[in-house]
């Protein structure tokens, strides 16, 4: 049964994860994010889940005692941004080497510093090698559904791998919006009992986790987790087949958007896709062959689906909600080129970082870039790195 | 709580001998005592350090029982996790057995980096037990100090030099930070009195909530001394009340062993080559009489919470 809610990002998550009913849950508050614990905290109290809350003193310890709550073979759940997520940087590397099942809804928060508390993906674009998949949303219906996905995902027999469900700061986490709810039932019927390959609750069967992995073993260990991060796209793929089957939702690696003709196209993730589309339809009635390629899922990157999208295109922006310093624009801009290098054609390709701090990108900015595509087209320079939106 | 040696020994060990730890190392033999004295399986983490990097090296494992290290500061907090989702599995009725949860650390690991992570699980009133095996300095990374290495030692980040007489700070006094938790049991121990520190670790098993133990674990090659006089030289510090053996339960403070006669602490420094360099001159005999003077400040404060007179 469906349920129709007005719903923020954050209470989607939070109820997202109220359905879970993960068994432990061990968190701590960062803007943006604290709603969402707060929120679960609620139905804690209430009774509404089985959750062991854990209201540990640091994030760093919010994803250690994740950490053990996982490898005690329980679903186990956190939730962060930003600092909070640079501060748990180690754990998180080592959550998904232990190959632990953790789900983590990331609320996307510009790094420190300056502090600032508003959107870009400096914080989870900073996490792309840690080996979490990393899964996108453009509204809180994607939250809600993405969070409910991730834990079939990374609790796959062949995946066991932790999640980042990731969704824009304050744009998507504290923007009300009507979203589509499956009933408690669906969603625990969907998600299934969690049945961990390995748990130190079991007493019989001893094992030791963590061990020191030198180099006789570390870089088969390494191998393996690359495989799985492979083999997830398949898995992601199927589960989301499986919840449009149940809900009617679709869901893929990437999203099209009037790409079936498009000359000129954009690449973006998040919040930003949505006013894409706005600009895309007004273009469109104006002749232009606009188009759109929504960035779902970043890791593992959909690097054959995003060169097949774009094959047929003139000129291509790539835009990264982060800047990475490298003087070589961000890192979407950056996997995207060379996703195409090996293409006998290639479209023009600039890069554009935007939104930093969480400065608004309005229609207006994303026409003008769709103006300098229709400018490279007709065979006019541009340089290649952009940044949208700043003053000089 | 009465020790039977006999039976104890006669228990499967939760550490198996073939670990790699340095012969005359005190913390397996530390490791092996507290677990020794659960009567329930055990689920075991432990910290960074020569603990987990002697017994761990995959594909090899010397722990006959269930243990997960995670990294050098978490050691409290992975275990409080685990600790979480027995509780919660228990409560669905996923699990039956009972299980007791034990966290180690070097002193590294818990007087420093891992401070924080222990506070917030003690606060939080986990039923675990921390065990810090306090051998006085980063040693698994070649002997740095640490908030634990004595006053006047020679580590590497404070060596002994011209204008250097090693380590400037006194310890810090953990047990009694962790007092000032106000949990339920808090204990500090020594290797060498294994009969005291088994039935420490005993009262912690027996008593719901978090427990946090101290053990004196002297380390041969950072302190610089033979293999065999481990206990000895352990025995010697106890003695000369530099380490207090006493147990705080429910806030009620109870010396556990008072010594017969009270060695300077000179007599355990000269032992050891860390100490070597206080030999040569006036100006360490002035530290070895600052360090004095602040162990038996420590001693008279601890008498006078245990309500004892020497």
């Amino acid at each position: 049964m469906k349920i129709r809610h007005s719903l923020t990002g954050n209470e989607a998550m939070a109820e997202a994860m109220r359905q879970i009913n993960p068994d432990v849950v061990a968190a701590y508050p960062i803007t943006p994010q604290t709603e969402i614990v707060q929120l679960f905290s609620n139905s804690v109290a209430d009774g509404k889940v089985n959750t062991e809350f854990v209201t540990v003193e640091s994030e760093h310890s919010a994803m250690s005692a994740t950490i053990g709550a996982s490898a005690a073979g329980a679903r186990a759940m956190t939730a962060t941004s930003a600092n909070g997520l640079a501060y748990m940087w180690e754990v998180v590397y080592i959550a998904a080497s232990m190959r632990l099942p953790i789900v983590m809804p990331v609320v996307n928060r510009a790094l420190s510093g300056p502090i600032n508390i508003h959107c870009d993906h400096s914080d989870t674009m900073g996490a792309r090698d840690s080996g979490w998949i990393q899964i996108y949303s453009e509204n809180s219906q994607e939250a809600y559904d993405n969070l409910i996905q991730a834990m079939r995902v990374a609790e796959h027999s062949e995946i066991q791998l932790p999640v980042m469900v990731c969704m824009d700061g304050f744009i998507i986490s504290h923007g009300m919006e009507v979203i589509e709810m499956e009933d408690d039932d669906t969603v625990r019927k969907f998600i299934g009992e969690h049945k961990a390959n390995y748990s130190l609750l079991d007493v019989k069967n001893p094992i030791t986790m963590g061990p020191l992995d030198l180099q006789d073993f570390y870089f088969e260990h390494k191998k393996q987790q690359a495989e799985a991060m492979k083999n997830s796209a398949a898995v992601i793929r199927d589960v989301a087949k499986e919840w449009e089957k149940l809900t009617g939702r679709s869901y893929d690696m990437i999203e099209e958007y009037r790409m079936e003709d498009a000359e000129i196209a954009i690449v973006a993730i998040g919040s930003a896709t949505g006013t894409a589309k706005v600009v895309i339809d007004g273009l469109r009635e104006k002749g232009v062959k606009a188009g759109l390629v929504k960035i779902r899922v970043f890791r593992p990157f959909p690097k054959e689906e995003i060169a097949k999208a774009l094959a047929n295109t003139k000129a291509v922006a790539i835009m990264d909600r982060a800047e990475s310093f490298a003087d070589f624009g961000g890192p979407l801009f950056r996997d995207i080129r060379a996703s195409l290098y090996d293409h006998d054609v290639r479209p023009k390709m600039v890069s554009y970082v935007y939104g930093l701090g969480g400065r608004d990108v309005m229609p207006e900015d994303i026409a003008s870039v769709y103006a300098d595509l229709e400018r490279l087209v007709k065979g006019e320079q541009l340089p290649m790195l952009n940044h949208l939106g700043v003053r000089e | 709580m009465a020790v039977n040696l006999k039976a104890l020994s006669a228990k499967e060990p939760a550490l198996s001998a073939g670990h790699r730890a340095c012969a005359g190392c005190a913390a397996p033999i530390v490791v092996r005592q507290v677990l020794m004295a659960s009567d329930k399986p055990v689920v075991v983490g432990s910290a960074t350090g020569c603990l987990e990097v002697t017994t761990s090296i995959y594909p090899y494992t010397a722990w006959n029982v269930n243990f997960i290290h995670n990294a050098f500061e978490n050691s409290a907090a992975t275990i409080s996790g685990v600790e979480a989702a027995f509780e919660s599995l228990k409560k669905q009725g996923k699990i039956d057995d009972d299980i007791n949860f034990v966290a180690f650390g070097g002193d590294g690991g818990t007087y420093d980096i891992g401070f924080q992570s222990l506070s917030g699980a003690m606060e939080r009133g986990h039923n675990m037990l921390y065990v810090c095996y306090d051998n006085g300095a980063y040693m698994n990374t070649g002997i740095q100090r640490s908030s634990a290495t004595p006053q006047g030692a020679n580590t590497t980040t404070t060596p002994a030099g011209k204008v250097s007489t090693g380590k400037k700070q006194y310890r810090k006094d953990l047990a009694e930070i962790m007092a000032s938790h106000h949990i339920p049991y808090v204990a500090q121990a020594s290797v060498s009195n294994y009969r005291d520190l088994i039935e420490k670790a005993q009262k912690a098993f027996s008593i719901k909530g978090p427990k946090f133990l101290n053990v004196l674990s002297p380390c041969r090659l950072g302190w610089g001394f033979n293999p065999e006089n481990t206990v000895d030289l352990a025995q010697m510090m106890v003695d000369s009340c530099f380490w207090p053996l006493f147990e705080v339960e429910n806030g009620v403070w109870k010396l556990t062993y008072k010594p017969k006669n009270k060695p300077n602490i000179e007599e355990w420094m000269k032992l050891q080559a860390r100490f070597k360099h206080l030999f040569r001159g006036e100006e360490g005999k002035a530290v070895i009489a600052a360090a004095q003077e602040e162990v038996d400040k420590r001693w008279e404060q601890i008498l006078a919470r245990c309500g004892e007179t020497m």
